[in-house]
Order: structure tokens, then sequence, then C-alpha cells
């Protein structure tokens, strides 16, 4: 007879960072397949609809990596924010505050036209780190509940972008609610070498090994894993657990704040209430795939920017609803989540003669 | 103002009040619940979607209301269950557990909605519940029309909160529910099966998400409609905290918030104020946090809330 069990580990080997979001996206595939057949639909051809359509031309790959942009600014936004166990489910709210920020700059004629886009970008970090700060003083100073504070803050802000698209802020010219366009010279410039990527892509890039570089190699990096690991002990340690909460908190913001700024700059050139599909909601799922480490983040980012935009190729030729990719979000988010148990278990078959019953 | 003292003390207004209420009370009561068991269920948001979207096809193809409630009831139940298995049988992280409950449960709410009634023009409706007047009691000026002409759902809602009250402070079970929630340790020396309480305690307060979800595509509205839950799920869990895990305190949060809920649709609707309706439905969110940030420091909530209980781990 084979007896199973788990054991703590000391360590978690390093292969298992790579093994274990493979091994939660592959799970999460199969389960959803349930679903896939239950629509009537093969298996494999609406995987293969799902997987192929995001990659198979030049335009669709860069298609891609533009859905992707966003994505990885959210989850680096959720990542930096967990790891000091700063609960900001607000990244939805903070992108459309950015996009907001963004758009008011990019109309605005009196700027030199060279200033435009810098002045975009720096207002749409400053109004995403702004409207978290929000939740993170209600916490430090009130005790407020981060979760349900970033939430409702979400709905909040949505209201209030619905609100000043369907009043003062409408576009005169268009019938939908939507923001005045922004100036042509406001549109981000397309990278060189490229037919559509944006300066928002280049962003993320840039974005991706700063937070690395932030959480790895300076002070406050150490002083935000030491917070979000053992709080009372940092605060032995001398550290103040509300200053980083409240840093943790602008920098977070900020940077879904600079998705929000790329979706203006780079994309739509305006702001709608549809702007983002819950591009703040599956940060969190890519953060955790990423176990919140940012060069993590670029995967999975992409990874799901291939399902959100593969969705809809593969609803259009096998008839499976397009909300599938919701379903994998949802899915690969508990199985990562369950993953990690053997980041601090081990499964061992124990000897009959030597366990202890 | 004395236009709005007497919008208040209309008829029609209070008992609008109590019908804006009854969802939230159900998943308030729910949430708080397995709050008081140690598990902080984030998942409220999308079980009630989950389940107004099964409660209300349920009761499309049987032509029974009440078979849609008890579908929406055990959709409910599953989603607790399956809260369970993450975070009281692995042990998993509360927080991110509830996050994928809700994203899960969204993500099957439109899946399958779609996969059933497809694209249509015009989304397919139920004929809604009817107010139940109980007997003599509905009679008695303004009191009867407030109180006793409501849903049979809302009267069932308010028995919810009472025998939860009743059962968490004089029942064997309710004391045990406590104490896991408190000092799991504690409650497993004193022979209490903590896993099954939890389990119960999630099962339970799922199925009660559930009917409050249903309630708003079966009652408050006649269909399902992917923004039919709009935050209240959210905002039960902050009416937990700001009721103190008091079962009679919360369900008045959830009296509070639909004041501010019904004045603002009759504020839109007078047309005294010129602002874009929207500002108004903002409004019961943004006193939401205000009430947050007055109760919040003085809150305490169930000791062993978020924390996982392995029995073999000391």
């Amino acid at each position: 007879m084979i007896h199973l069990r788990l054991e703590r580990r000391g360590t978690t080997p390093a292969w298992l960072n790579l093994v274990l979001p493979v091994f939660a996206i592959l799970a999460a595939l199969a389960l959803c397949s349930g679903l896939v057949a239950l629509a009537g639909a093969d298996v494999v051809d609406a995987y293969a609809q799902l997987f192929l359509t995001p990659f198979s031309t030049g335009f669709d790959l860069e298609q891609t990596a533009i859905k992707a942009a966003p994505l990885v600014l959210t989850g680096l936004a959720v990542a930096i924010a967990f790891r000091a166990r700063f609960w900001n489910i607000g990244g939805e709210g903070q992108l459309y505050a950015g996009a907001m920020g963004a758009a008011f700059f990019g109309t605005q004629t009196w700027l030199p036209v060279g200033l435009l886009w810098p002045a975009m970008i720096l207002a749409g970090a400053l109004a995403g780190a702004a409207w978290a700060l929000l939740p993170a003083v209600l916490r430090t100073r009130f005790k407020v509940d981060d979760v349900v504070a970033t939430l409702l803050l979400n709905f909040i802000l949505l209201y209030g972008v619905s609100a000043l698209l369907n009043g003062p802020w409408k576009n005169p010219q268009s019938a939908y609610p939507t923001s005045p366009e922004i100036l042509p010279d406001a549109q981000f410039p397309v990278l060189p070498g490229t037919e559509q990527l944006h300066l928002g892509v280049a962003i993320a890039l840039v974005a991706v090994a700063v937070v690395w570089f932030i959480l790895n190699r300076t002070t406050f990096g150490f002083t935000v894993k030491a917070v979000g690991e053992n709080a009372r002990a940092a605060a032995y340690a001398g550290i103040s657990t509300v200053r980083t909460i409240l840093a943790t908190a602008l920098l977070s913001g900020a940077l879904a704040g600079l998705a929000g700024a790329g979706e203006v700059g780079g994309v739509h050139y305006q702001v709608m209430a549809d702007l983002s599909p819950g591009y703040g909601y599956t940060g969190i799922v890519i953060a955790m795939l990423a176990r919140l480490n940012p060069l993590g983040v670029l995967p999975a980012a992409i990874f799901y920017a291939a399902v959100i935009t593969g969705a809809e190729g593969m609803s259009r030729a096998t008839g499976v609803p397009v909300f599938l990719a919701d379903v994998i979000q949802g899915v690969s988010l508990l199985c990562m989540l369950t993953a990690l148990l053997f980041t601090q278990y081990r499964l061992r078959v124990a000897q009959p003669h030597h366990a202890p019953s | 103002m004395t236009g709005l003292w007497d919008l208040l003390l209309q008829v029609g207004f209070l008992a609008a009040l109590i019908r804006i209420a009854t969802p939230l009370i159900f998943a308030t009561i729910g949430e708080l619940l397995t709050e008081r068991a140690g598990v902080l269920n984030l998942g409220v948001e999308g079980i009630m979607l989950l389940s107004a979207m099964t409660g209300f096809s349920a009761a499309y193809f049987s032509g029974d209301l009440w078979i849609g409630i008890a579908a929406a009831a055990t959709t409910g139940a599953a989603m607790g269950l399956l809260m369970g298995l993450l975070t009281v049988t692995l042990g998993l992280s509360q927080h991110v557990s509830g996050l994928g409950v809700t994203m899960l449960c969204s993500g099957l709410a439109f899946y399958f909605y779609r996969l059933i009634f497809g694209e249509p023009s015009q989304p397919p409706s139920v004929t809604p519940f009817k107010a139940a007047p109980i007997p003599f009691l509905s009679d008695i000026p303004l009191l009867g029309p407030v109180l006793f002409n409501q849903y049979a759902l809302s009267y069932i809602a308010f028995a919810a909160v009472l025998a939860a009250a009743l059962a968490l402070k004089h029942t064997p079970w309710g004391l045990s529910l406590r104490t896991v929630g408190e000092n799991p340790r504690a409650a497993d020396a004193a022979g209490v099966n903590v896993a099954a309480l939890r389990y119960q305690a999630l099962m339970l307060s799922g199925a009660l998400m559930g009917i409050g979800g249903a309630y708003l595509s079966l009652a408050q509205y006649n269909a399902f409609t992917f923004g039919v839950i709009s935050g209240r799920g959210w905002v039960a869990i902050a009416l937990v905290v700001f009721g103190q895990w008091q079962p009679w305190r919360s369900a008045l949060g959830a009296l509070l918030f639909a004041l501010i809920d019904a004045l603002q649709l009759r504020l839109q609707a007078s047309g005294w104020i010129h602002l874009p309706y929207q500002v108004f439905l903002m409004l019961p969110f943004v006193l939401t946090i205000l009430a947050m940030a007055l109760v919040s420091r003085n809150a305490r909530a169930p000791a062993a809330l978020l924390v996982p209980f392995r029995k073999e781990e000391r």
C-alpha cells in the first residue's frame, strides 16, 4: 500500500516558479473544456482558434502586444500592492482616473506640441496615484478594509466618468457618451520598426524593468517586502508601515493610471465608458500567476492578452460565447492559488514501515 | 424642507425602503454568518450574480418563481462549498479565493446566459413576484402597507435576520460557530468540528446570497441583466463591518443604505436637482465609504477571521 502525504517544505525550488503557472493554466484549460463541449463546439478546434488567432499574422501579433500593454501595467500595480499586503482591487478605477487625466491634457491647445504626450503620461500616473492614495489613507488612518474601499471606489469612479461623459465633458461632435478627442499631436507616436505598436507598449516594458529594480535592488523594495511578510516585525525594525503602504499605493495607482493613459494616447484617443474590459481585475490574475514577480508579469500579461483577443475570433468561428475568457481567468486564478500549496508542501510517498500512522 | 419630510413619510417611499433593502439583507446576513465562523467570503458579488442568472433561468423554463429561488439557493450553496474547499480544506488565502470565486461566478453567469438565451434584441423576462399582503396586518394604517404588504421574500429576509440573531446567541450551534470564529483551537479542544462548522456556515450563507441575487432578477426586476447586482455584494461586506458583526445592526445598515438609494431615486425623478443621474447612483457608494470610515476604527472583527485552521499544526 502506497501512502501519499503532504510534508512541509523548507525552501521553494526556483523551477516551481515556472512550472506552477503553466500547470495552473493547463488545469484551467482542462476544466474549461467541459464548458466548450457544452456549447457544442469541438474542444481542440475552439482552443486552436483561441490561441492561434492572436499570433497568426504580424498584425494580430502587434494587436496582442497592444492589448498586453495595459495588462502588464495593471499586473505590476497589483503585484507591488499585494507584496505589501495592500489589497488594491481598485486597478480598474485607477486606470480610468489615469485615462481621464491623460485625456484632459491631451485636449489642451495651450500646451506646446512637444509637451502634449509627456503631460498626458504624467497626468495619467498622477491621477491613478491620487485615486489609489484615497483607500490607502482610509486604511491607515481609519482602518477601513482596503478590499471593500478600493472596490467601492471603482464603482464611484465609473459612475463619475459616466456622469462626466453624459454631461459637462461630452464630446459635442459625437452621438455617444465619449470625451472630446485628444489633439492629433497628442496621439502617442508609433514605435520605429513597427506598424502599430505605440509608446504605451514601450512604457509597459520599461515599467517591468523599473518595478523589478525597485523591488529587488532598493531599500524601499526591501521595506515593501518586510511589511508584507510581517508588519509587526517590520515595525520593530523601525519601518513605518503607514508610510510604506501609502508609498506602495501611490506607485501601484500610478502604474494602473499609466495603463489608462496608454489606452487614451495610443488606442482610443478619448475616454468612453467601456474603455477597459476589466483590465484592472485581470491584473489580479496576472500578478498571482507571476507570483508577484515583475518579470513574471510580462509573460502572464501576454497570455491573457491572447485569451482576450483570441476569444473574439473563437466566438465568431465556433459559436462558443466570448465570456469563456472570463471563466478561464477565474478558474486559472483558483488553480494557481491551489498550486501554490506546492511551494509550502511537497507530496511524499511514505514508506509504510517508516510512516507513523 | 417640508417637501423632503412629506416624501420621507409617504407610504410608497417607506415600502420601497424594504424592497430595496431585501437583497442586501440576504447578502449581509450570509456574509455575517461566514465571517462569524472565521471565513471572509469575498465571493458574494459573483455568487449573487450567478444565482440571479440560474434563478432566472430556472423560473423562466419551469414557469415557477419558487423553483427559481430554489435553484438560486442551490447555486449559492454550491459556491459556498467551493469556497469551503479552497479556504477550509486547502487553507488558501481567503482574500484571493474570494476574488477568484467572484471572477469565476461572473464569468459563468455571462457564459451560460449567452449559451442559454443567445443574444436576443429583447431580453427574455418572467412575470415577477407580486406583493403578498398579510391578512389583517396589512390593513393597519401606515404600518400595514409599509411592513405587511411586501414580497414574501422580504418577510423571509427579516425572518432570516431574526433566526440568525437567535441562533448565534441562544443555540449550541451558534455558540460553536462563534467559538470557531474567535478561537478555533479552543473549539477543537471542546470537541467541535471546526471544518464542518465552517462548511455549514459557508453553504448556508451561499444559499442566502443566492436568494438575494435571485430576488433582483425575479422580484425587483423581471429579467437577468449583466449589471443586475452592480456592487450590492461588495456593499454587503461593508454592511457587516458597519453592523459590527451583529445581525440586527447589519440589517439596520441595509435599511440605511436603502434609504439613501430610495432617496437618490426620488431626487432623480423629482427634477429638483439637475445633475446627470449617475451622480445620484454614486451617492450610496460614497456614503457607504464614509460610514465605513466612521465605524471601522472601533470595529472588532472575529479574532480568527482570515486565519486558516489546521488541526495537526500547533
